[in-house]
């Protein structure tokens, strides 16, 4: 008997925590498979977040350090330039990265630590409740916007992709999605890349993977992809937004 | 080997890398600068690596990667920089991973200002970040002193897991004295069998981290943190006890400020009065057994600081209501003079004989 499908080694046998229909899941397995099929589980080091993540240590099959929120780009600073010959990771949300970090993540970045970051939109809070995010769009409702998102009081949603694409140590910048199968792909391309790119020692990679948060968002997990689709790639466009062609 | 003329702030740098320290993450802050400087020269030469963060944050952030990483890692600050640091103490701490932090103190709250204080001792001694942890916290006097202290910090990191801080008031930082580099008694060090180094595949994955969601497990913790404390209160309490033989009064005064308090002492025993001194070296833990051998002669202590009085809570608790606890200092920067605490002294004992 053939066997089609399995549990990547790139990931522990514990079980996941996440809410039915969060995409934490997925983008999860796609790490735990391209550290898998580069060969470099043994070799990698990832640091895990503050946020719905912040358990992400139990679930990769690799050395693992958890930092405080916002603060993971700084500590895969240094753990990478004490072992620069080892593949080191951040796995991060959009209030951890795009708010409370929004140092840490502009200066690896600026140093150009040969690091890659996961960086996971879903337009909100999770862990702590749904609360306002810099990404939740103009309207969305949430804990701290009540009555939608206002620009006049709250600002244009932040875009990370576009801002890091401007800062020439960040050599790969890529937006993706994984709202269907094949934006899934298409976004394992994109992490096997910046992962790739790590181990030819060019410089930082970070790919922005627009998730769901069906929770939070007050919507099936079926509604949720739809609104992904709808309300936050208009805003979020997918792409490629710097290679390390175009970094030169 | 013959002593060496050096600044304090360098000669700490040079003392870190003699005791291994191959990595430093660092930020500018004055009266600081000349360490992060050095290191930055330096640390290369021994294949180790010096990077200057965008913040105090970031810095012991990158500390507690390259703590968790295995390696023998510095960061230096001053007051307010460490304050920012607090967060990634806490981590530090909790997570069991060993550091060495060099705060070269400056008055305040606030910005405060530039001229050497000791109004930190709340902060190194009382946590600072949260949760109920501990540093070992070493006070030198003399650059000698840093140097020694610096040196031992390292060993004592890793021997305990434990985050060591070194807090020298700004003078240490930045004044001159001759110093030479002596090797630690040695100690037997554990192997960092826990450090995130890839697993080769060839065992578990380890996991550095301060979570623990479970409210059982996180006490459990907790007394294990406290379990090691208490080792440390038994183990490495350093003190220094100074003419205490028939001590009227007994000052109590830590850093520069105890170099000063030696002055008066001088100067009182010109007059007849007889003072002793009991210069804490480590703030955390606090010399608790050394009021213990205060003699009968003993009418009152003294507690002399660059604060508004911080360290006084400790003796106060360390008195233990056997004598009245009286406080002298200054703050801001200015620097007590050896004729204003002798006076004091002399108004304690009721005045002019």
């Amino acid at each position: 008997m053939a066997v089609v499908f399995q549990r990547t080694n790139g990931l522990t046998e514990k079980p996941f925590h996440y809410c039915p229909g969060c995409t934490h899941g997925v983008i999860h397995r796609l790490v735990g498979e391209v550290l898998e099929e580069l060969g470099v589980l043994g070799d990698t080091i990832g640091v895990a977040p503050v946020g719905c993540s912040v358990l992400a240590y139990d679930y990769f099959n690799c050395d693992m350090h958890e930092a405080a929120h916002g603060r993971a780009p700084a500590v895969a600073t240094g753990i990478k330039r004490v072992h620069p010959d080892k593949v080191v990771f951040t796995y991060q949300g959009d209030g951890d990265l795009a708010s409370i970090g929004t140092a840490e993540i502009i200066h690896v970045a600026h140093r150009a630590e040969k690091i890659t970051t996961i960086f996971v939109n879903n337009a909100i809070y999770g862990m702590t409740g749904g609360q306002m995010a810099p990404t939740t769009l103009i309207g969305q409702k949430a804990t701290t916007s009540p009555y939608g998102r206002d620009a006049a009081h709250s600002g244009m949603p932040l875009r990370v992709s576009e801002m890091m694409a401007t800062i020439t140590g960040a050599v790969f910048v890529e937006r993706v999605s994984v709202d269907t199968p094949a934006n899934i792909r298409k976004t394992k391309k994109a992490i096997k890349k910046a992962f790739e790119i790590q181990l030819e020692g060019k410089g930082f990679g970070i790919v922005e993977i627009l998730s769901t948060c069906p929770t939070n968002w007050g919507l099936t997990p079926t509604e949720s992809l739809t609104w992904l689709q709808e309300n936050m790639i208009p805003y979020y466009p997918l792409g490629n937004f710097r290679t390390p062609e175009e970094a030169k | 080997m013959a002593k060496i003329l050096m600044k304090g702030n360098e000669a700490i740098g040079a003392a870190a890398i003699k005791a291994g320290c191959k990595y430093f993450f660092g930020y500018p802050i004055t009266p600081q600068n000349e360490l992060p400087e050095f290191m930055s020269r330096e640390l290369h030469k021994v294949g180790g690596c010096f990077v200057q963060a965008e913040s105090e944050v970031s810095a012991i952030n990158m500390v507690y990667g390259a703590a968790g990483a295995g390696a023998r890692v510095m960061t230096s600050s001053s007051s307010p920089g460490i304050a920012l640091k607090q967060e990634g103490i806490s981590y530090i701490a909790g997570a069991e991973l060993p550091c060495v932090i060099v705060n070269i103190s400056r008055g305040g709250p606030g910005l405060g200002g530039i001229q050497p204080a000791q109004s930190d001792y709340f902060q190194s001694t009382r946590g600072g970040g949260n949760g109920d942890y501990r540093l070992l916290v070493f006070a030198p006097a003399s650059l000698q002193e840093a140097v020694d202290c610096t040196m031992e910090a390292f060993d004592l990191a890793d021997y305990y897991r434990n985050p060591v801080m070194v807090i020298g008031d700004g003078m240490i930082g930045q004044m001159m004295e001759p110093i030479e580099f002596n090797e630690p008694v040695k100690r037997e060090l554990p192997e960092k069998d826990w450090a995130t180094v890839g697993t080769k595949g060839a065992r578990k994955p380890n996991i550095i981290n301060s979570l623990a969601l479970d409210p059982a497990e996180l006490e459990k913790h907790n007394i294990k943190l406290q379990a090691k404390y208490k080792e440390m209160e038994e183990n490495e309490v350093r003190y220094e006890m100074y003419n205490m033989e028939d001590a009227e009064v007994v000052m109590v005064s830590y850093g520069t400020t105890a170099r000063i308090v030696k002055n008066a002492i001088a100067a009182l025993k010109e007059e007849g009065i007889n003072v002793g001194l009991i210069r804490p070296i480590t703030l955390w833990p606090f010399p608790h057994k050394a009021f213990e051998e205060i003699p009968a002669t003993t009418k009152a202590l003294l507690s002399v600081e660059m604060s508004m009085g911080q360290m006084i809570d400790d003796v106060k608790i360390a008195s233990s209501g056997r004598w009245p606890v009286h406080f002298y200092g200054r703050s801001g920067g200015m620097i007590p003079t050896p004729d204003a605490i002798a006076n004091k002294v002399k108004e304690i004992l009721g005045g002019a004989r």
